[in-house]
């Protein structure tokens, strides 16, 4: 069971506490109207599923109720980083989880 | 009449020779000590068979003294606490206990499946299930009651389970698992820096293999292990719990105990008290010390009662004043073993023979042997042992390097004990919950897990370093340095000395796993390696001949490390047999792969104190204590408590339902909605957010109106529906399903976070804070009329309008919306006034008949109007125009809103989708099942071609005759179309496609 940094309660909570929402950084096309059939297939139903490193949405639904993302190792369930839903991933080195208090 | 302890010795460091406790093995009465396990009381008792063994049926004894045991399995006491298949190894006796051998049906010295096994064993070789009671199929019913006869490993308890569980959970600096050596002075050395310790150890006692090493032999640790015991004791940073075991560890150091809390005790003294305890601990670092478990050589005979693990025999004689026989035969690869001996020699029974495969072994426990007498056979093995029902003798043979590694026979020798040790293999199993694969080590001969992890770490002989001065070295240097990893700074103190002990000289291991024999495996007697399945070195070597290259099949096809101890004993042998036969190196061949749990766990303790009315939130209504007054059913609709219908004294349920739902067409019914999801909608682009949400226009509903919305998901299916009313310009009060209400909030939440995040709205769901009656029927109104302020005339109040105001003098909204299709006024107060306005109610509508109707009842009337119910008539694969319900979606929103997108995908254009109807059965007596199955012939061919199912279905007592929705393929345009509807049992029913519309097609009864 995982042990979640939550960015916005800046707290190490339980996995209970938590819901997986998916791949994190998809993007509603601007104007589905003008989507082709394959578009909007790819949009609603293609996902990776990459073997190491994966940027994932989580809401923490029990606790605060917010969503943030994380970046997980598929292979090791090692959780590299969490980070806020407006900040850019790639400047989301570990610093979250090392400011953070555990609450071990 | 009870029989002696003739196998007794005084010094056992662990049982209280003051204390006597009697109880029964198979009937027989037998007398042990407090701290006995039944598996050292039976063998003081000199009782040798225990058991019988799985699939050949023979006698079986105690082969080791700890989770390993495949042999004493045992059946506890009767009735409710009866526990099946506990190993008497590690189940300490109580007063009074009723202990019986698993397996040997009918009965231990008779074994009808012993020569059954005799008789059939040599047929009964790999995969012999699987080729033999496949044919006639028709048979199989036959089979199984003879399989599951001889399988009968243990009976559950019929009745339900007396016992109390608990479960806690933790939250330590420094978990470490196992108190031998390593994880003693690991803990020891970690407590002192400041460091919220938790030791756990499975054994009564703290000590480990420490408690292997005779009491006295060494007092410097005697005095070491006495000092550490005290100051743990008084450590307020140190948690130790004992009898428990680690069961599993999970990701990032989430780790899982089983602790027996009282099972030592018995049920009987225990009543009130817990009895196991399931901790759930989460380690900011985690130190595994789980030790290395003995493993046996593989030799023909190999499972005659007075075969042991080497280990099993200094636990029997240091732990328990226990020697399990009189003569002793050891073989082994490796020094270590030498310390049974040495330790049986001393209690002054005899050593027949140490027989070493190594050439001229001459470490200082070698010596130490010789020097004390005991005959040395070295380049030697056994390779059989001799015996009926027991060990008499073991054939010893001279190994030689030939092509491959050869016997010749040498002599006889006889014994009534054989002890083996083939090395030890690291205890690796919890490293491996997460997924390490181990590795193999050719220094130790054994797999260990190399972790790289920086919040675990494992020392001691679950590393592979066996040495016990090292061990305690190791230990206390990993408690320094992981205490001080995690901040801990050792600013009261530090960790006490460690005892110098004199160091054993000890030469390599030579690898040795399945001994030669003069015969192949298959033509000599069996030789055992997996002991509680009867999976054979025979066994091993054919499913290698028949084809299987991957260990893990192996493993499934000849059942190896499938019994309760999960292949502890068993599965390296088993590896090594198979990776020698494909001619492959073992660290090629690898392990099958560890899994949670490490020992068997009862579901008790699984399940705490989670039963009955705690397995989970049960939620009431604010007008719960009325409907028990009414006399109601109840139905649960996701976790509420719904009333179901309220049966009058001697009414059936279809009575009781035909009164319900005449009283509200007829006069007045009163329903408890409160549970229907309600979610506050503020801020100033609530409107602009339903607009994307639903499929309908929100742009100009006015202050005061309601409106249905449906909501879909992208791909354009309907996921939820209900009235969302206009409360002020940026304030809106949506009501979802019942069982939807945390989904939709969820789903919305989603929307507002991430993409619309410059939308500015809030959402609050406000279920519970108010509570919902509906009255619905001809006379709702003047009823209503009679305790409210509001003016309910249709031109001022009309349908779809809300109002503000009081109902029985207290505060509420009144939405004029219907699910019935009748007048009806859904007042919503808050919670804690609703009894007052249902006392209200009911009394004043008791000269108009009132009847409070419950969830069925509501149900049958909403069908009678084709109102669907989202997740019944619908299940994600149903779009709104599927439903008919394309006036609800929006054609010209400037937004493309949620679903829009997804419904003009070209599969859901099709008009051959299947769309939902009304059903009338062609006998309006006959009630269709809901989920049964639509075809349009039902004179095809089987398999039919189906083209839909019944979603909902009910006996209209208005219109008395059945009615049912329903999707069928190409609905719309079948109007008046017959189709059938299949039963189990063959039966077919005609029905007519109908509109979904039963009654009052117009509308008009709700409109007035």
């Amino acid at each position: 069971m995982f042990l979640i940094f939550c960015p916005h309660c800046r707290e190490y909570r339980s996995e209970e506490e938590f819901h997986y929402q998916g791949e994190a950084h998809l993007v509603r096309p601007q104007d589905p109207r003008s989507c082709s059939d394959e578009e909007w297939g790819n949009y609603l139903y293609f996902r990776i599923n990459p073997r190491g490193l994966h940027k994932e949405m989580w809401s923490h639904s029990m606790g605060c109720g917010r969503f943030f993302n994380v970046v997980r190792n598929t292979e090791t369930y090692e959780i590299e980083s969490t980070y806020l839903l407006e900040e850019n991933s790639k400047d989301q080195k570990s610093k979250e989880i090392k400011s953070g208090n555990r609450t071990t | 009449m009870a029989i002696e302890q003739h196998n007794r010795i005084p010094g056992g460091r662990s049982v209280d020779y003051g204390m006597e406790i009697s109880f029964t093995f198979n009937g027989q009465k037998i007398i042990g000590y407090k701290g006995d396990t039944i598996a050292s009381a039976l063998l003081a008792n000199g009782i040798k068979v225990v058991g019988r063994s799985f699939k050949y049926g023979r006698p079986r004894g105690v082969m080791t003294a700890g989770v390993l045991e495949p042999n004493a399995i045992f059946q506890l006491d009767s009735g409710a606490n009866t526990i099946p298949n506990v190993r008497g190894t590690t189940q300490e006796i109580y007063e009074g206990m009723k202990c019986t051998s698993t397996n040997g049906w009918p009965s231990l010295k008779f074994d009808f499946m012993g020569i059954f096994g005799k008789l059939l064993g040599p047929l009964m070789s790999s995969g012999f299930y699987y080729k033999t009671f496949m044919f006639p199929s028709k048979a199989w019913r036959l089979y199984e009651f003879f399989i599951r006869k001889a399988a009968g490993l243990g009976i559950s308890p019929r009745k339900p389970d007396p016992d109390i569980y608990d479960k806690l959970n933790h939250h330590v600096d420094i978990l470490v698992v196992g108190a031998g050596p390593a994880g003693l002075s690991a803990a020891l050395a970690a407590s002192t820096s400041g460091a919220r310790v938790m030791l756990i150890d499975e054994q009564a006692e703290i000590g480990g293999s420490l408690l292997n090493i005779p009491i006295g032999q060494t007092p410097k640790l005697d005095a070491w292990l006495a000092s550490t015991k005290q100051i743990m004791r008084s450590s307020a940073k140190l948690q130790i719990f004992n009898r428990t075991t680690v069961i599993a560890c999970h990701d990032h150091n989430f780790l899982v105990a089983h602790e027996r809390c009282s099972d030592h005790l018995g049920p009987a003294s225990t009543k009130n008290l817990v009895r196991q305890r399931l901790h759930r601990i989460r380690a900011g670092h985690v130190i595994l010390a789980t030790g290395a478990h003995d493993r046996p050589l593989v030799y023909s005979n190999n499972d005659l009662p007075g075969c042991f693990q080497s280990t099993a025999i200094e636990t029997y004689i240091s732990c328990y004043g226990v020697v399990p026989g009189k003569d002793l035969v050891l073989a082994t690869n490796n020094d270590r073993a030498y310390r049974s001996a040495i330790a049986w020699h001393k209690t002054g029974r005899q050593v027949k023979a140490v027989v070493d495969s190594r050439i001229n072994p001459s470490g200082s426990l070698v010596q130490q042997a010789k020097t004390l007498g005991i005959k040395l056979i070295f380049g030697a093995a056994v390779y059989e042992a001799r015996g009926k029902g027991k060990v008499d003798s073991a054939l010893i043979g001279k190994l030689q390097d030939g092509s491959s590694l050869e016997i010749k026979p040498l002599c006889e020798l006889p014994c009534d004990t054989i002890a083996t040790s083939g090395g030890s293999s690291p205890v690796i199993h919890l490293a491996c919950h997460t997924g390490l694969r181990p590795k193999w080590n050719e220094d130790i001969l054994g797999f260990i897990a190399s972790n790289d992890s920086s919040s675990m770490s494992i020392i001691g002989a679950a590393n592979g370093d066996a040495l016990l001065n090292k061990a305690l070295i190791e230990g206390q240097e990993a408690g320094i340095s992981i205490a001080r990893e995690q901040g801990f700074l050792f600013t009261d103190g530090s960790p006490p000395s460690l005892p110098v002990l004199e160091v054993n000289d000890e030469e390599p291991i030579m690898p040795l796993f399945l001994v030669p024999n003069l015969q192949r495996p298959a033509r000599a007697q069996k030789q055992f390696v997996d002991f509680q399945l009867d999976v054979t070195a025979a066994s091993i070597h054919q499913a290698v001949l028949e084809g299987f290259e991957s260990i893990e099949h192996v493993k499934r096809y000849t059942a190896l490390g499938f019994g309760t101890d999960q292949g502890k004993l068993g599965n390296i042998n088993g590896m090594a047999i198979a990776a020698q036969e494909m001619g492959r190196p073992i660290s090629d061949v690898g392990t099958t792969v560890f899994r949670p749990n490490y020992t068997p766990v009862s579901f008790g303790s699984i399940a705490g104190r989670g039963c009955d009315d705690l397995f989970e939130p049960i939620r009431y209504t604010a007008l719960h204590s009325r409907h028990l007054q009414q006399g109601a059913l109840f139905e649960d609709v996701g976790q509420w408590k719904r009333p179901w219908y309220y049966p009058k004294a001697t009414e059936s349920m279809s009575q009781s339902l035909s009164r319900e739902c005449i009283s509200v067409r007829k006069k007045v019914g009163i329903l408890d909605a409160s549970t229907l999801g309600k979610i506050d909608i503020q801020g100033p682009d609530a409107r602009e957010f339903l607009n994307r949400i639903y499929t309908n226009s929100w742009s100009r509903l006015p202050i005061g109106r309601c409106k249905y919305g449906l909501m879909c998901t992208e791909d354009g299916m309907l996921f939820d529906d209900g009235v969302t009313a206009c409360l002020g310009d940026n304030h809106f009060i949506m009501t979802t399903t019942t069982g939807g209400a945390a989904r939709v909030l969820d789903w919305l939440e989603n929307w507002l976070q991430t993409e619309w995040s410059d939308l500015r709205v809030f959402c609050n769901s406000v279920t519970d804070y108010w509570a919902t009656i509906a009255i619905s029927g001809p006379f709702s109104r003047q009823l209503l009329s009679e305790i409210t302020d509001i003016e309910l005339d249709g031109r001022d109040f009309s349908f779809m309008d809300w109002r503000q105001g009081s109902v029985a003098g207290v505060p509420a909204r009144i939405f004029r919306i219907s699910f019935t299709g009748e007048l009806s006024y859904e007042i919503n107060v808050q919670a804690d006034y609703a009894t007052v306005v249902w006392d209200a109610l009911m009394e004043r509508g008791a000269k108009y008949d009132i009847c409070p109707y419950g969830t069925e009842a509501m149900h049958i009337l909403r069908a009678e109007k084709g109102f669907i119910i989202a997740g019944q008539d619908t299940d994600g694969s149903i779009s709104p125009i599927d439903l008919g319900l394309d006036w609800a979606v929006a054609k010209h929103k400037p937004f493309s809103f949620l679903g829009e997108r997804g419904m003009q995908r070209a599969d859901c254009l099709g008009t051959e989708r299947k769309q939902l109807v009304g059903l009338k059965t062609h006998d309006p007596e006959i009630v269709l099942k809901e989920g049964s199955q639509i075809v349009f012939d039902s004179k095809q061919e089987k398999p039919m071609h189906m083209v839909g199912h019944v979603t909902s279905s009910y006996f209209s007592p208005i219109l008395e005759r059945s009615i049912a929705l329903a999707v069928v393929e190409g609905g719309h345009h079948r109007m008046g179309e017959k189709v059938y509807v299949a039963f189990a049992e063959e039966e077919m029913h005609l029905a007519e496609i109908s509109s979904s519309i039963f009654y009052d097609p117009e509308g008009k009864r709700q409109d007035v």
